[in-house]
């Protein structure tokens, strides 16, 4: 390490040699940087699974245009909107088809009392498929009455107690007095405000959920033409549709908008983001307060340096040298530990809190110019200073 | 630019804190030193020997006065130049002030690569010579904590010896040194003086070491009360001729 320091400044590698001479204080810097590591890392870690999980329902569906009601920011908020705007869609060139999508929450009784809350998709069962092929595979299994495809990975439920399902035999349970039989599965997982999801065929979805009619569905899925282009027909329908009761999106925009929404303006987001933003703080702090500790101990020695005709670039160069030691050295416990506790995480709460290389990867140059930053200012003290005052 | 005095002081004074506390350490210093010769500062503590030191060695900016220190004027220097300027300098403090996480020879070391990359083999072996030269080959891969006090002071004369300064400074250098080892130290100085032209200044209550002196000034309270030229004795001991 040190001769490879060596060969990399061209000079003694003093500040890898002072951070390894005293092995205690090493360790706690190290420490101290693996934690401030591992508190961004827990913060990105539950923004990314509030991300993943708004979005991943989106990915459900295989479609290019999605209608929504005017007031609706997610796929569950807002108003419904008139199935007739399917119909006015379908008139618009560029338009190949069209279905409604109903969307509900059904509560699933867990042994022991308590209950699941399961996002509830329905579609047209009969017709053609907007949703990914997993499902429409199964569409067969759902044309009898009450019957469902059951997440598999829901909160709650330990994934083996689907096994029977998976090898093809149904279970009924019930749900809101009603009998409902799962018959197939599909892969989901928990989010924010669910534990899990269903998916149902329009016929069952209103049999369950009395209140709602078949002319109101919650968002009208679009497929374009081939050749046409999204976006294009977006604006078409924009001009046909009225703006103050639907809004026209891509599927993709409408998952973007509903990110940017869930982050920015919904409590759970907003909190996140402030985690995120007081880790890094925390992290920044703590990065300083392990390099001024080092710089003022070490100041005689510096003052010393400084009297024999250093000057500031050496300096800076040897906080950075010791910046770069901490940052790249404590930052693997830190990503160990941040992926044992994403491990922990996901399994108590079935949130997608997964490691990302890119989560990976900022972190790592955040650490890096945190450190390299805390060292630059560390390091002003010893600037302005008379050699003579520092002894 | 070039004085015939490396050292030249001219009306220079100094203050020590600000507003109601302000108190003049220096008054009115004018001195010229001879280049290669020991000159020795003295006086009672608190007379201002070590400020004194420190101002003519660029420690300590020069804000009364003058200091014209290898021709170039202390008084308004940019950083920069005085940085430059330090590095034709060597110091001996009255605390070794090593680097406590570097073994002896690379503390030597950093008095060499102060002045560029340079060739790393040659520099480990001057580091290795002038270590042999002030009797420590068998320490020089110590850590300053492995060694006793009259080591570590030698090995920081060492440092400041390598890069051969134009001048040394040099607070109290024999204060941790046994009689024979701190009259080795000055013996080394005054040869440094006759072969190499290098000008000491040295802060001293010893008086084993004034009989070596060129010239002793004597400070009290901050002035300049008195100031002698001594004649040279011849030296008996010329140990950097050894190699």
């Amino acid at each position: 390490m040190s001769r490879l320091l060596q060969r990399l400044f061209g000079r003694l590698p003093i500040g890898w040699l002072q951070l390894s001479h005293s092995k205690a204080r090493f360790a706690a810097a190290l420490a101290g940087v693996a934690f401030a590591t591992l508190l961004v890392f827990m913060q990105l870690g539950i923004l990314g699974a509030l991300n993943s999980s708004t979005i991943a329902p989106y990915s459900f569906f295989d479609a290019d245009i999605i209608i929504s009601a005017e007031d609706a920011n997610t796929l569950t908020d807002g108003s419904n909107v008139a199935r007739s705007r399917l119909f006015q869609a379908l008139g618009v060139a560029g338009v190949a088809s069209g279905t409604p999508l109903y969307i509900g929450s059904l509560d699933f009784q867990l042994d022991g009392g308590s209950t699941a809350s399961l996002q509830t998709y329905a579609l047209d069962t009969q017709g053609q498929a907007f949703v990914t092929r997993a499902i429409a595979e199964q569409f067969d299994l759902l044309i009898p009455e009450n019957t469902a495809l059951i997440d598999t990975a829901m909160r709650g439920v330990p994934t083996s107690a689907f096994d029977g399902l998976r090898a093809g035999q149904p279970f009924a349970f019930e749900i809101k007095g009603k009998t409902l039989t799962a018959v197939g599965t599909l892969t989901m997982g928990g989010g924010f405000t669910a534990d899990g999801t269903l998916f149902v065929s329009d016929q069952t979805f209103l049999r369950f959920f009395s209140g709602r009619s078949s002319g109101a569905p919650n968002h009208i899925l679009l497929k374009v033409a081939d050749g046409a282009e999204p976006d294009e027909v977006v604006s078409r329908l924009r001009t046909i549709l009225p703006a103050e009761a639907v809004k026209v999106q891509t599927l993709e925009e409408a998952a973007n908008a509903d990110l940017a929404y869930q982050t920015t303006e919904r409590p759970t987001g907003i909190i996140f983001g402030f985690g995120v933003l007081i880790g890094i703080i925390v992290g920044i702090v703590i990065v300083y307060q392990v390099l001024s500790t080092d710089v003022a101990d070490h100041l005689s020695e510096y003052a010393t340096f400084k009297a024999m005709g250093y000057g500031q670039p050496f300096f800076l160069g040897i906080v950075f040298e010791e910046a770069l030691v901490l940052a790249v050295i404590g930052f693997i416990p830190g990503l160990f530990f941040s992926i044992l506790l994403y491990m922990g995480m996901s399994a108590a709460t079935g949130l997608p809190v997964e490691m990302e290389i890119a989560r990976i990867l900022s972190v790592f140059v955040g650490t890096l110019v945190a450190c390299c930053l805390s060292g630059a200012i560390a390091t002003r003290r010893l600037a302005g200073a008379d050699p003579a005052d520092l002894f | 630019m070039t004085d015939a005095a490396p050292i030249i002081t001219s009306g220079l004074d100094h203050f020590f804190g600000t507003g109601e506390a302000r108190k003049q350490a220096i008054w009115d210093v004018n001195l010229e030193i001879a280049p290669g010769k020991l000159t020795v500062l003295m006086g009672p503590s608190g007379s201002g020997k070590t400020t004194l030191l420190t101002l003519m060695g660029c420690l300590r900016d020069v804000k009364d006065g003058s200091v014209r220190l290898l021709g170039i004027e202390l008084n308004g220097a940019p950083e920069k130049q005085l940085v430059a300027l330090r590095r034709k300098l060597g110091f001996i403090f009255q605390a070794h002030n090593l680097h406590e996480s570097l073994t002896a020879t690379q503390n030597v070391m950093m008095g060499l690569q102060v002045h560029g990359r340079g060739d790393p083999v040659k520099q480990l072996a001057a580091a290795h010579h002038i270590l042999g030269l002030v009797g420590l080959a068998d320490r020089r891969d110590y850590l300053p904590g492995n060694l006793s006090g009259g080591q570590k002071q030698r090995v920081a004369i060492a440092r400041a010896l390598v890069s051969n300064p134009k001048i040394v400074f040099a607070d109290e250098p024999t204060a941790a040194l046994d009689k024979v080892s701190g009259r080795n130290v000055v013996e080394m100085l005054k040869a440094l003086g006759v072969q190499r032209n290098t000008t000491t200044v040295m802060v001293t209550h010893d008086n084993r070491i004034l009989e070596m002196a060129d010239r002793i000034i004597t400070l009290e309270e901050g002035r300049v009360v008195k100031d002698v030229v001594q004649p040279t004795k011849p030296l008996q001991l010329v140990e950097l001729t050894k190699s």
